[in-house]
């Protein structure tokens, strides 16, 4: 979706940098993020399935950081999963801290301080922090660390981990393909 | 328990009882899962010599160790049961997303008995399992039955069901899940349809966990990155679906045309793959965990086909196009939806018109008793039969017995296409002489799916053979079946193999299973299931003039094209394949074979 997409590129540099240097990146490069093309996706859910692996070493796509909804008629499935606010209401509304900013650009709980009262989950304006009942706890994206295994397992290139540059994005590139066909020198 | 989830549910429709078993730790050891495991279960339950839609039959369906968890394509589940079209063993099994959902919800299979008095549906929300009432579906198509039942329960649970034709009793009638998805050949649904069972709806948040994840990862891992460099897996399939062979065996001279009259067709491009993709194909998709994608979501956006869907497959496609002459690719897809929506195999479909076909042009047939002409090209005649053959209305109530009880009740058994009364799909025998061999010797009948010789002899994967010569061909069809049972049995789907083989599947049972054993061992469980399926078909009364192909192909030429001259050398094959399965001349597993597989 076009949101994910534009998410970075509709901020001011000034912002950006700013967003940035809360948690230590350099300001001067642009750190990766997890970027969803949901017309590519073929509903397979295989970033489910690991997603759910590296966080219980088990398969269960109902405890996965991301969810992958699919309409049939429309055609369409689209991932879900955490999309590391650079304001983040989970953060806010955590009574004991516990969630914070890593390095990599992830907001994470710090499952020592998290007492599990799940305020996070109904304060996600996505709703993307689930509660994984067997293990009795929190379940959100963390970015695995800065290798996100769902980009890496995505047979579609779906989601994709990489910066969130200009020229990476996927529609952009579309239409800019659309000027190379109409307009390009043909040899 | 690792890589199963320990648990069979046992469904007995006549009394409504619900017991959930342990799973037999040792029958799993010995048949895996799936297709393997549900014919032990059926060969311990059942009287081969029973009638598939009695009572007595059981419906089993039954996930395998890989199912649901990350290996390569790992979202099949297999529906076993005695299957009514052909009175063999019958399993098929389909993708999409309702087996790894079974086990989710803590089961490795169902085992379904008796029959209901009224229609039921099975509810399964974890461990609340119950048999409600079904009467207000009864009727509804595939589509309609899940929408409902997804409203009536959860939005996230998963639907497998029967349309019209499986309550009809249509011989080749389908077990549909998620919408799209069938496990396909054979008649199972027919089966559901005589227990009133019209579906089983399954919600799952469990976990599977495996023996050593670390390695299990691992070979996952490596099997998905193989799949991604292989130009079928990674590319081909997900480009252009199963129809990209359509072009690919029209050039080879083995496109069974007009009712195997002809082995190649003038308008074959018109009805491939490529043409699909660039006329009718919205987006293509995977089923559960999948990393190849082959599944075509179409649209005939206006005229008289207009409709919405998924596929056809290449063999779909096949026989409701080339078998029946039919150029139309909207009317193929139109067809092929229909089939979907009520129910029905499309391979059996089309080939039971197209027998219909030929003996209306030979005038075994007449126009009276069709309510129309059906010459072979008719486009608007697949649609209306396969439509009047899901509902058994007018001439289709004759359709939906099959084209070998259609033709046999007007003297003409010759004309029907099969073997063992199901129908052979689309690959000529004659121009793939392993595919022959593969025929006439599978145990569910006419199927391509049980050792899929068109890829060395046509595709070169993993090696390529002459297709036109009978050398080795016995060799090669033993290993494809064994590996195949495995495939099956571990449930992951069996397009993973064009990229993968034994070596990989067996890292992934070994670290899921946490099990010591070489891949022959895991080659072993295979030909266990194969020579148990054997059994099962030589106690229900086949013997070796089953392995037999219709007379087209023993006894035709094709007329022209690469294999033009050739008819299939069934007989020296099939004698060196008996040999090198350790069966006796007849055909039938020697005492020595079935001790060494512990039978």
């Amino acid at each position: 979706m076009s949101c994910y997409e534009s998410h970075q590129s509709q901020k001011s540099t000034k912002e950006v940098s700013l967003a940035l240097s809360k948690y230590g990146v350099q300001e001067k490069g642009m750190s990766k993020i997890l970027m969803v093309s949901p017309e590519k996706c073929i509903g397979c859910r295989s970033c489910e399935l690991i997603c759910s692996f590296v966080k219980t070493n088990e398969f269960n796509p109902k405890n996965a950081a991301v969810t992958v909804l699919a309409y049939d008629e429309a055609a369409i499935a689209v991932p879900m999963m955490c999309m590391q606010c650079e304001n983040p209401s989970c953060m806010k509304v955590c009574p004991v801290g516990a969630i914070e900013f890593k390095t990599t650009g992830a907001v994470v709980i710090n499952e020592d301080k998290c007492i599990g009262c799940k305020m996070c989950l109904s304060a996600c304006p996505l709703g993307n922090i689930v509660f994984d009942a067997g293990n009795r706890k929190m379940v959100k994206c963390d970015l695995c660390g800065g290798v996100p295994k769902c980009a890496y397992i995505c047979p579609s290139g779906t989601i994709e981990y990489k910066e969130a540059t200009s020229t990476n994005l996927n529609k952009k590139k579309l239409i800019a393909e659309k000027f190379k066909e109409v307009f390009g020198e043909v040899q | 328990m690792f890589g199963w989830m320990g648990t069979i549910l046992r469904v007995n429709l006549t009394d409504g009882t619900i017991k959930k078993e342990p799973l037999n730790k040792n029958d799993a050891c010995l048949y895996l899962g799936g297709r393997g495991l549900g014919t032990k279960i059926m060969m311990d339950e059942v009287d081969p010599q029973v009638d598939p839609l009695s009572p007595e039959n059981k419906l089993i369906f039954m996930t395998g160790p890989l199912t649901g968890t990350a290996a390569a394509c790992p979202g099949r589940y297999e529906v076993i049961s005695k299957a009514p079209l052909t009175g063999s063993i019958g399993a098929s099994n389909s993708g999409g997303h309702f087996g790894p959902e079974l086990k989710y919800a803590g089961y490795d299979g169902i085992i379904f008995e008796g029959k209901a008095e009224k229609p039921v549906y099975l509810s399964i929300n974890n461990d609340e399992v119950s048999l409600k009432s079904a009467v207000s579906l009864w009727g509804k198509t595939v589509f309609e039955t899940t929408d409902e039942l997804l409203k009536a329960t959860s939005e996230d649970a998963r639907v497998t069901c029967i349309g019209p034709a499986g309550e009809k009793l249509v011989k080749f009638a389908t077990v549909m899940n998620d919408k799209h998805r069938a496990a396909g050949r054979s008649g199972l649904g027919a089966v559901m349809g005589s227990k009133n069972l019209k579906a089983v709806v399954v919600r799952g948040t469990k976990s599977i966990q495996v023996a050593n994840p670390e390695e299990f990862i691992k070979a996952c891992w490596d099997a998905r990155r193989k799949l991604k460099a292989h130009p079928v897996t990674g590319t081909g399939l997900g480009a252009y679906g199963t129809e990209i062979l359509v072009n690919i065996l029209n050039q080879s001279g083995a496109l069974p045309t007009r009712n195997w009259q002809e082995s190649s067709f003038e308008h074959a491009d018109e009805t491939s793959g490529e043409t699909l993709a660039a006329k009718y194909l919205v987006r293509n998709k995977g089923c559960f965990g999948c990393s190849i994608g082959c599944g075509r979501v179409t649209r005939i956006p206006d005229g008289p086909f207009k409709g919405f869907g998924e596929g056809p497959e290449y063999e779909a496609g096949w026989s409701l196009g080339a078998d029946c002459g039919v150029r139309d690719l909207a009317a193929i897809c139109k067809a092929n939806f229909i089939c979907n929506e009520l129910g029905f195999d499309p391979i059996t479909m089309g080939s039971t018109i197209a027998c219909a076909m030929e003996m209306y042009e030979k005038g075994i047939l007449a126009k009276e008793e069709l309510g129309r002409d059906l010459n072979f090209g008719d486009a608007e005649g697949i649609v209306e039969f396969t439509r009047l053959t899901g509902l058994r209305e007018g001439f289709g109530d004759k359709m939906a017995e099959g084209s070998f009880r259609l033709a046999s009740m007007y003297g003409h058994p010759e004309l029907s296409m099969t073997v063992k009364k199901q129908e052979m799909p689309a690959y000529d025998g004659r121009g793939v002489q392993g595919m022959g061999l593969e025929y006439a010797t599978s145990n569910r009948g006419g199927c391509h799916v049980r050792g899929y010789l068109t890829s060395p002899e046509i595709l070169g994967i993993p090696q390529k053979l002459d297709p036109l010569v009978t050398t080795d061909k016995a060799m090669w069809l033993k290993i494809f079946q064994d590996l195949t049972a495995v495939v099956d049995s571990a449930n992951i789907c069996l397009f993973s193999t064009f990229a993968i083989g034994l070596p990989e599947i067996s890292s992934m049972l070994r670290t899921a299973l946490g099990w010591d054993c070489t891949d022959e061992e895991i080659l072993k469980i295979g030909e266990r299931i194969w020579n148990l399926e054997k059994l099962f078909n030589l106690k229900a009364g086949f013997t070796k003039a089953d392995d037999r192909l219709p007379d087209r192909l023993l006894k035709e030429q094709v007329k022209k094209g690469p294999a033009k001259g050739k008819v299939v050398e069934l007989d020296v094959m099939l004698t060196e394949y008996y040999a090198l399965r350790g069966w006796d001349t007849e055909g039938i597993p020697t005492d020595e074979k079935l001790k060494e597989l512990s039978l």
